[in-house]
């Protein structure tokens, strides 16, 4: 696969896959096919019955600070201010009043949240949430972000406007990205490669690279003829297995 | 609106009045309001019995309910998360809570008597048995009505069992806790003025007051001091309520 072999995840039902470095990795796949499952065991959420994860060659443990996770339902504190859900991991962690406050300042400005740091998660808009709940993950500044269709409940202009926030705000970062997500776009927009599985038990049957520079042309040739691809695999996918 | 709300009360206080002054009831059964007035002043100026005046009564009273209500939630709290955070433990401890929670705390007077003798500590221990069940009930629903997600949320920011206790569990049973709160200062008001009446060492308390206006035969104090006990009852809600509104903006 060349490049930085920095991290191997090797995953589920004999499923052995390798992510570099830094790298946008979507994971597509028929829905229900336990791509959440995928997820939440790297999270450490979950425990797979056989098989790990390994991160630089090492088991992950639950708990760990190289991995973070965004939940498709925000899964903000709802009694927690914009600024206290940010600031709730480093709080945790134990960092002092005055560092949090700054840092956590620092992302709500990133973030574009300024003015809503001491509204509540009801009073804010679904994209509002959705940057609110990345904000609070990456500051913890893990290695792996594992995000579970994050985007999936925002209305397609919201979704399009927070594909293109998240790709600006990554760019900055080295962090690595494991997005899952059911919409084929939206992982043709986004990764250098796309995963795809296949119905549950989920295996691997095809990883597409996308290597077309950012920022991307949604309605582009070659975004379009990834897309065939990917939607072709699914197809065949759906129909081998109701055959 | 608000207008509205008094009427029917005034209403009543007129025709109540009226019936009286025209004598179609006998004022030693019901007296009119305005010897309940009265009566009031007496309680407040010449005191059941004379001398105890209805501010100590009331001190008395408060200061068992706060002691007993304390207790309850210092005690209720703490379990009912537990409970409601460990699927274990509830299963241990549920069946020892129904079986007892049904008796009636009033029911448990003689044996508190027995055990604490007659005095604060048995009035505190009735108290503490009626708040303490709405409390501890209401603080394990609220744990269980916390999705589950957030748990989820807060391990993956790393949090240990003692951070998802103090700072999802906690919190985010709250409004749940507050409902049991105001329920069990309610049952233990009620309470309070009942296992009055059986007896206090100290010669006060708004119960042991009204036993006293009956000794003596005085309806119009009796209905002073029972109105007394409701509008107390209703501050004390009321304040609750208040804290309650801006405790859980959130929600």
């Amino acid at each position: 696969m060349g490049g930085d072999p920095g991290k191997d995840v090797h995953v589920l039902d004999r499923i052995q896959h390798r992510i570099e470095n830094g790298r946008f990795v979507s994971i597509i796949g028929p829905s229900g096919c336990g791509k959440t499952t995928l997820l939440r065991i790297i999270a450490g959420l979950e425990k797979a019955s056989e098989g790990e994860v390994l991160l630089d060659g090492n088991e992950l443990i639950q708990g760990t600070e190289e991995v973070g996770l965004v939940f498709q339902e925000y899964a903000l504190f709802p009694w927690r201010t914009t600024f206290q859900n940010i600031e709730m991991g480093l709080e945790i962690k134990g960092v002092d009043k005055e560092k949090r406050r700054s840092t956590a300042m620092e992302y709500i400005r990133t973030f574009d949240l300024n003015g809503f740091e001491n509204r509540y998660p009801k009073e804010l808009s679904g994209g509002m949430k959705q940057r609110v709940a990345i904000a609070r993950t990456l500051i913890m500044n893990p290695r792996v972000v594992l995000m579970d269709e994050p985007f999936g409940s925002l209305d397609s202009q919201t979704r399009n406007a927070m594909q293109e926030f998240l790709l600006r705000i990554w760019q900055k970062r080295t962090d690595t990205i494991i997005f899952v997500t059911h919409n084929v776009d939206e992982a043709v927009f986004l990764s250098d490669e796309i995963v795809v599985l296949s119905k549950r038990p989920a295996k691997i049957i095809k990883i597409l690279k996308v290597e077309y520079p950012r920022p991307r042309d949604r309605t582009s040739e070659e975004c379009n003829h990834i897309r065939r691809d990917v939607l072709r695999i699914l197809e065949e996918e759906m129909k081998r297995k109701a055959g | 609106m608000k207008k509205e709300r008094f009427l029917l009360p005034l209403l009543l206080i007129v025709v109540w009045q009226g019936l009286c002054t025209i004598q179609v009831v006998p004022s030693y059964k019901l007296p009119s309001p305005w010897e309940i007035v009265l009566g009031f002043k007496d309680l407040l100026i010449v005191g059941v019995p004379p001398g105890h005046f209805l501010h100590n009564h009331l001190l008395y009273s408060l200061y068992r309910v706060v002691l007993g209500y304390a207790a309850a939630s210092l005690w209720a709290i703490p379990l009912g998360l537990l409970m409601g955070w460990s699927a274990r433990l509830l299963r241990v401890i549920r069946p020892l809570i129904e079986v007892v929670r049904p008796i009636p705390p009033l029911a448990w007077i003689p044996i508190a008597i027995l055990w604490f003798g007659i005095g604060i500590k048995s009035a505190a221990f009735i108290i503490f048995l009626g708040a303490f069940f709405p409390i501890l009930l209401n603080t394990i629903s609220g744990v269980l009505s916390i999705h589950p997600i957030l748990i989820e949320a807060a391990r993956t920011l790393h949090a240990k069992e003692k951070d998802i206790f103090l700072k999802v569990l906690l919190p985010g049973a709250v409004p749940s806790i507050f409902v049991g709160m105001r329920i069990g200062v309610g049952i233990g008001w009620m309470t309070l003025v009942a296992a009055e009446f059986t007896g206090v060492k100290e010669g006060y308390g708004l119960g042991y007051m009204i036993m006293t206006a009956r000794d003596i035969q005085r309806p119009d104090e009796i209905l002073a001091g029972m109105l007394v006990i409701g509008v107390i009852g209703l501050l004390i809600d009321i304040g609750l309520r208040a804290t309650e509104s801006r405790t859980i903006r959130w929600k």
